[in-house]
C-alpha cells in the first residue's frame, strides 16, 4: 500500500445546479500524517468532505482510499473502510443518550467487536472529557459538548482517517487547546486526520501539511510557514 | 420488558383469548374484538415504519388490502386454505413493500409518504377493474363449514387474529430491542449522521418497508373469510389509513407498547361509538384527536406517562423520602 | 383517420387541463418549492374551494369563478392561521418533519370528512351559461369547461408570478427560501414574510377549487388523486419556479390525457406518480430549477 496516498482525491468536481462548488481538486493526505484544510467561507471545504465521506456524489474525479477506489461507494461502506468525520453542525441522534450515541458507530462501523461495547464506549467518553455526561440525553448538551459528543462518535467508529469539519469553531482558548490535544493524542495513536478550521493558530500548531481552497480550486498547498508566506492564500482572504 | 416477561405475557394472553371462547357465547364480542386485533396488528405494524424508522405511510389500505385480495385469488382459484392464505398475503404485501421502498426510499422522506398516498389509489383503481375478484360490484365468499378446534368459524378468526397481534407486537419488541431498532432510531434521528456512522441506511430501511408490509398483508388476509363480502370502497376504506395512523402517534411512536395502547383505546372506543355515531363523524373525532396529539402531545400517551412518572420521582426526591 | 383525431383531441383536451393543473399546483409550489412545507392538504383545500363554489352557485346562482375571486381573501386568512398553528407546533421547534406530515394529513382528513358529513359522497356540480358549450377547430373540439379553467388557470399563474417578482413581499417571499438571515438585515420579517407566502398558497385554492368544479362534478374523496398530481407539476416545474409550474403542467396534462384517451381513464393517477417518479430520478431539481 502506498503511505504516500493513502486517502487521493484527483481531480474531484461538483457542482450544485449551475454552481460549481468544486472544480478539480486533487490533492494527497499521507497515512499518518496531520492535514489541515483551509480557505475562506462558501471555498468548499465541508463539499470536499461531502465528497471524500460519501454524503454527496462527485460529478467527476476519483476518489482512492487506501488503494481502494471508493468514488462510488455509500457513505456507510467507506466509514466501514476507516473513514469517519465530524459534522461541521453538531447532528447528534438526539433521542439518545450520549452513551448510546457512541454505541451506533461502534456496532455498525467498527470491525471486529461484540464484547466490551460499553467500556470502549466509556474510554473514548473519558477521552473526551464526557464521561460523566455518558446517561445525558444527547438533545441536552452544550454546544463545546456536542462539538466533542461529534469526535467521539468519530472516534467510535474505529478509523484510520478522521476528518475534523470546524470542530473548534465558536470555542474559547481553552476549549480549543483541550480539542487539539485530544487530536494530537489521536494521531499518536496512528489515525491520519484532516482538519478543516479557521482558528488560524490551531492549523498552524497542527498541520505537517496544509491545502488552501478558494471558489472551488485548490490554491495552495504546502508547510505551514509557505502556506503563511504565499500571496495567493493572503489574497483569497484579504481580497486585493 | 426482558424476554422472559414478555413471553410469559404474551402466553398469558393467548390463553385468556382461548379461554374466552369457551366461556362466551355472543357473537358481537368477537366480531367487534377480531376488528380491534386487527388495529393492533395494523398500528404496530405501521410503528416500525413510522415511529421507529421516521418514515410515514399513508397507504396502509394499499397493504392491507392486498393481504385481502390475495386471499380473495387463492379462495376462488385454489380454495385455499387460511394458513395459506395468511402465508401467500404475507408474501405479497412484503414484496409490496419492498418495491415501494426500492423505488422511493432514496429519495426524501417526503417522496415516500405521498408515494404511498398515490400507491393507494392506484391499486384500488387496480381492483375496481379487475373482475375476477368481483371489480366495483364485490365479491361473496363463503366460510368453510367447520372451524378447526372451535365452536364457529367466527372464534377461530378472532384467536387467529390474536395470535397475529402478538405475532406483530413480539416482532416489534424484537427489532426494539435489537441492533436493527437502534439502527432505526438512528436513521429516524438523524439520517445523514447515521449514513456516516456505518448504518446502512438503505437496507434498513427496505427491511422496515417489507417488514412493515408483511404484518400488514397479515392484517388483509383473514379479512375476506370476515365479512365474507369483499368490495374495493370497503377494503380501501380511509378509516384504515387513518387509525393505524393515528393509533400508534396516540399511543406513543418510540416504543412497541404504545401502538398498542393506541389500537385498544381507540379502537374498542370506535367499536363501541359506531353504535350511536355515524361513521363520517366517528373518523371526524379520531382526525381531531389526532391533530391534538400531534400539537400538544407528540410523545402519546406512552410519553405523557414516563413525563408524570419522572415528574413525581423528583418531588419524592426533593421531599427528602 | 380516427386515430388522429383522437390524438388532436386527447392533446388540446391535456394542454387545456395542464393549464387548470398549474394553477392547482402554484400552492404547492409556494408552500413546498419555496417554504419546504409539505402541505398534502392543498388539494384538499381546493376541493373546500370547490364546495364554497357549490354552495354559492346552488344558493344564489353565483358564477364560480366569481365565486372563487371573493372567498380569496377568505382563503388567504386561512392559509395564514394555518402557518400560525404549523409554526408554533413544529417549525419553531425544529421538530421532525414526520410530526409536520402527519400534521398535514391530520388537517386534510378533518377538512374530507367535514366535507363528507356536510355534502355526503355524492358528485356535486355547478350551472352556468358558458359550461356546456363547445367550438370546433377542425377535427378538434374545444370545450368551454376546459377552456374557462385553463385561461382563468394562466392567468393566475401569470398575477402569481407578476407579484413574486415585482412587489417587495413578493421578492422577499423568494428571498426568505435562500436566506432567511439577509431578509432580516433587508427589514422584513422571515415569519411575517413565511405567512404570507402561505396564505397566498392557500388563497390559490379558492379560485383553483372553482375552477375544478367547472370541469366536472365533485366528490370529497377526489383530493387524494390529486396529491400525486400537484406534487408532480411542483417538483417538475422547479420547485418554486412559477413558469416551470405552468410548463410542468401543461406536460402532466398531455400525457395524462393521452394515457386516458389510449388506456383508459382510471390511469391518469398513476402516469402523473409515473412523472413524478422520473422527475426526482433523472433531475431533481426539475425542468427549470435552480
Amino acid at each position: 500500500m502506498s503511505a504516500e496516498a493513502f486517502l487521493d482525491v484527483q481531480g474531484v468536481t461538483k457542482r450544485f445546479g449551475g454552481f460549481q462548488a468544486l472544480s478539480a481538486v486533487s490533492l494527497r493526505v499521507r497515512q499518518g500524517e496531520r492535514f489541515g484544510l483551509i480557505g475562506p467561507n462558501g471555498s468548499g471545504k465541508t463539499t470536499l468532505i461531502n465528497c471524500i465521506s460519501g454524503t454527496l456524489r462527485t460529478d467527476g474525479g476519483r476518489i482512492v482510499f487506501a488503494d481502494q477506489d471508493i468514488t462510488t461507494l455509500p457513505a456507510h461502506r467507506r466509514t466501514r473502510l476507516g473513514i469517519a468525520r465530524s459534522f461541521q453542525i453538531p447532528k447528534p441522534f438526539t433521542s439518545m443518550t450520549v452513551l448510546q450515541n457512541l454505541m451506533i458507530p461502534i456496532e455498525y462501523a467498527g470491525r471486529g467487536h461484540r464484547d466490551g461495547v460499553v467500556d470502549e464506549a466509556m474510554g473514548i467518553l473519558g477521552l473526551m472529557g464526557l464521561a460523566a455526561k455518558a446517561h445525558v440525553p444527547s438533545a441536552a448538551l452544550t454546544q463545546i459538548e456536542m462539538r466533542k459528543l461529534e469526535l467521539a462518535r468519530a472516534m467510535a467508529a474505529r478509523p484510520r482517517l478522521l476528518v475534523s469539519d470546524e470542530a473548534m469553531a465558536g470555542l474559547s482558548s481553552t476549549e480549543v487547546d483541550d480539542i487539539l490535544a485530544i487530536l494530537f493524542e489521536l494521531n499518536q495513536r496512528g489515525i491520519t486526520i484532516v482538519m478543516i478550521e479557521h482558528i488560524m493558530r490551531a492549523v498552524m500548531r497542527f498541520s505537517e501539511r496544509i491545502a488552501v481552497l478558494d471558489a472551488g480550486e485548490k490554491i495552495a498547498e504546502g508547510g505551514p510557514d509557505e502556506i503563511l508566506a504565499d500571496k495567493r492564500v493572503e489574497k483569497a482572504y484579504l481580497g486585493e | 420488558m426482558g424476554a422472559r416477561s414478555f413471553g410469559v405475557v404474551a402466553l398469558a394472553i393467548v390463553v385468556a383469548g382461548l379461554a374466552v371462547t369457551r366461556v362466551l357465547d355472543n357473537q358481537y364480542y368477537y366480531f367487534a374484538g377480531y376488528v380491534v386485533l386487527q388495529y393492533v396488528v395494523l398500528a404496530t405494524a405501521w410503528n416500525i415504519l413510522g415511529g421507529y424508522t421516521g418514515y410515514v405511510n399513508f397507504g396502509t389500505p394499499a397493504f392491507f388490502a392486498l393481504g385481502a385480495y390475495t386471499a380473495v385469488v387463492l379462495i376462488q382459484s385454489l380454495k385455499a386454505p387460511l394458513a395459506i392464505q395468511l402465508v401467500a398475503g404475507a408474501i405479497i404485501s412484503g414484496l409490496l413493500g419492498l418495491a415501494l421502498g426500492y423505488l422511493t426510499l432514496r429519495l426524501r422522506g417526503v417522496f415516500f409518504s405521498i408515494a404511498t398516498l398515490a400507491l393507494a389509489v392506484v391499486l384500488q383503481t387496480m381492483f375496481i377493474n379487475w373482475e375476477y375478484t368481483g371489480g366495483a360490484r364485490g365479491i361473496t365468499l363463503v366460510r368453510p363449514a367447520s372451524a378447526p378446534l372451535f365452536g364457529n368459524y367466527v372464534q377461530f378468526l378472532f384467536v387467529v387474529m390474536l395470535g397475529l397481534a402478538v405475532l406483530a407486537v413480539a416482532t416489534a419488541w424484537w427489532i426494539e430491542r435489537s441492533w436493527i431498532g437502534r439502527g432505526l432510531t438512528a436513521i429516524r434521528d438523524n439520517e445523514e449522521a447515521a449514513e456516516c456512522m456505518g448504518v446502512p441506511t438503505l437496507r434498513l430501511k427496505l427491511v422496515a418497508t417489507t417488514v412493515s408490509g408483511v404484518l400488514m398483508g397479515l392484517a388483509g388476509a383473514p379479512f375476506p373469510y370476515y365479512v365474507t363480502f369483499v368490495e374495493p370502497t370497503s377494503v380501501f376504506d380511509l378509516n384504515y389509513a387513518v387509525n393505524s395512523l393515528a393509533m400508534p402517534m396516540i399511543g406513543g411512536s418510540t416504543t412497541w407498547i404504545g401502538p398498542v395502547i393506541g389500537a385498544v383505546l381507540l379502537g374498542t372506543a370506535q367499536q363501541i361509538a359506531t353504535v350511536t355515531i355515524s361513521s363520517a363523524l366517528n373518523l371526524l373525532l379520531v382526525g381531531l384527536i389526532l391533530v391534538a396529539f400531534v400539537i400538544l402531545a407528540p410523545e402519546g400517551i406512552v410519553g405523557l406517562v414516563q413525563r408524570l412518572a419522572r415528574r413525581s420521582g423528583e418531588r419524592t426526591r426533593r421531599s427528602g423520602v | 383517420m380516427v386515430w388522429l383525431d383522437l390524438l388532436l383531441n386527447a392533446l388540446a383536451a391535456g394542454i387545456l387541463l395542464g393549464g387548470f393543473y398549474a394553477a392547482v399546483s402554484l400552492g404547492i409550489a409556494l408552500a413546498f418549492g419555496l417554504l419546504d412545507i409539505v402541505n398534502i392538504a392543498h388539494p384538499v383545500f381546493v376541493m373546500l374551494g370547490s364546495y364554497v363554489a357549490y354552495g354559492m352557485n346552488a344558493r344564489f346562482g353565483f358564477d364560480p369563478i366569481l365565486t372563487g375571486l371573493l372567498f380569496t381573501p377568505v382563503f388567504y386568512a386561512l392559509g395564514v392561521l394555518l402557518y400560525r398553528v404549523y409554526y408554533v407546533s413544529f417549525e419553531r421547534k425544529g421538530a421532525e418533519s414526520l410530526r409536520g406530515l402527519v400534521f398535514f394529513f391530520g388537517v386534510l382528513f378533518i377538512v374530507e370528512v367535514s366535507l363528507l358529513l356536510a355534502f355526503g359522497v355524492d358528485y356535486r356540480m355547478v350551472e352556468a351559461r358558458y359550461i356546456g358549450e363547445t367550438f370546433q377547430i377542425g377535427p378538434v373540439g374545444i370545450a368551454f369547461r376546459l377552456l374557462v379553467p385553463c385561461v382563468v388557470g394562466v392567468a393566475l399563474t401569470g398575477a402569481l408570478y407578476l407579484f413574486l417578482s415585482r412587489t417587495f413581499y413578493g421578492r422577499a417571499i423568494q428571498a426568505v427560501a435562500q436566506d432567511s438571515f439577509a431578509l432580516r438585515l433587508m427589514g422584513a420579517n422571515p415569519f411575517r414574510v413565511k405567512g404570507i407566502a402561505f396564505g397566498l398558497a392557500i388563497a390559490t385554492a379558492a379560485l383553483a377549487g372553482a375552477l375544478l368544479i367547472m370541469i366536472g362534478p365533485v366528490e370529497p374523496a377526489m383530493n387524494r388523486e390529486y396529491i400525486g398530481r400537484v406534487f408532480a407539476v411542483a417538483v417538475l416545474g422547479g420547485m418554486g419556479s412559477i413558469g416551470g409550474t405552468l410548463v410542468a403542467g401543461i406536460i402532466v396534462g398531455v400525457a395524462e390525457s393521452l394515457t386516458s384517451t389510449f388506456y383508459g381513464p382510471s390511469w391518469g393517477v398513476a402516469v402523473s406518480f409515473g412523472v413524478l417518479l422520473l422527475a426526482l430520478a433523472v433531475r431533481p431539481s426539475g425542468l427549470f430549477g435552480r
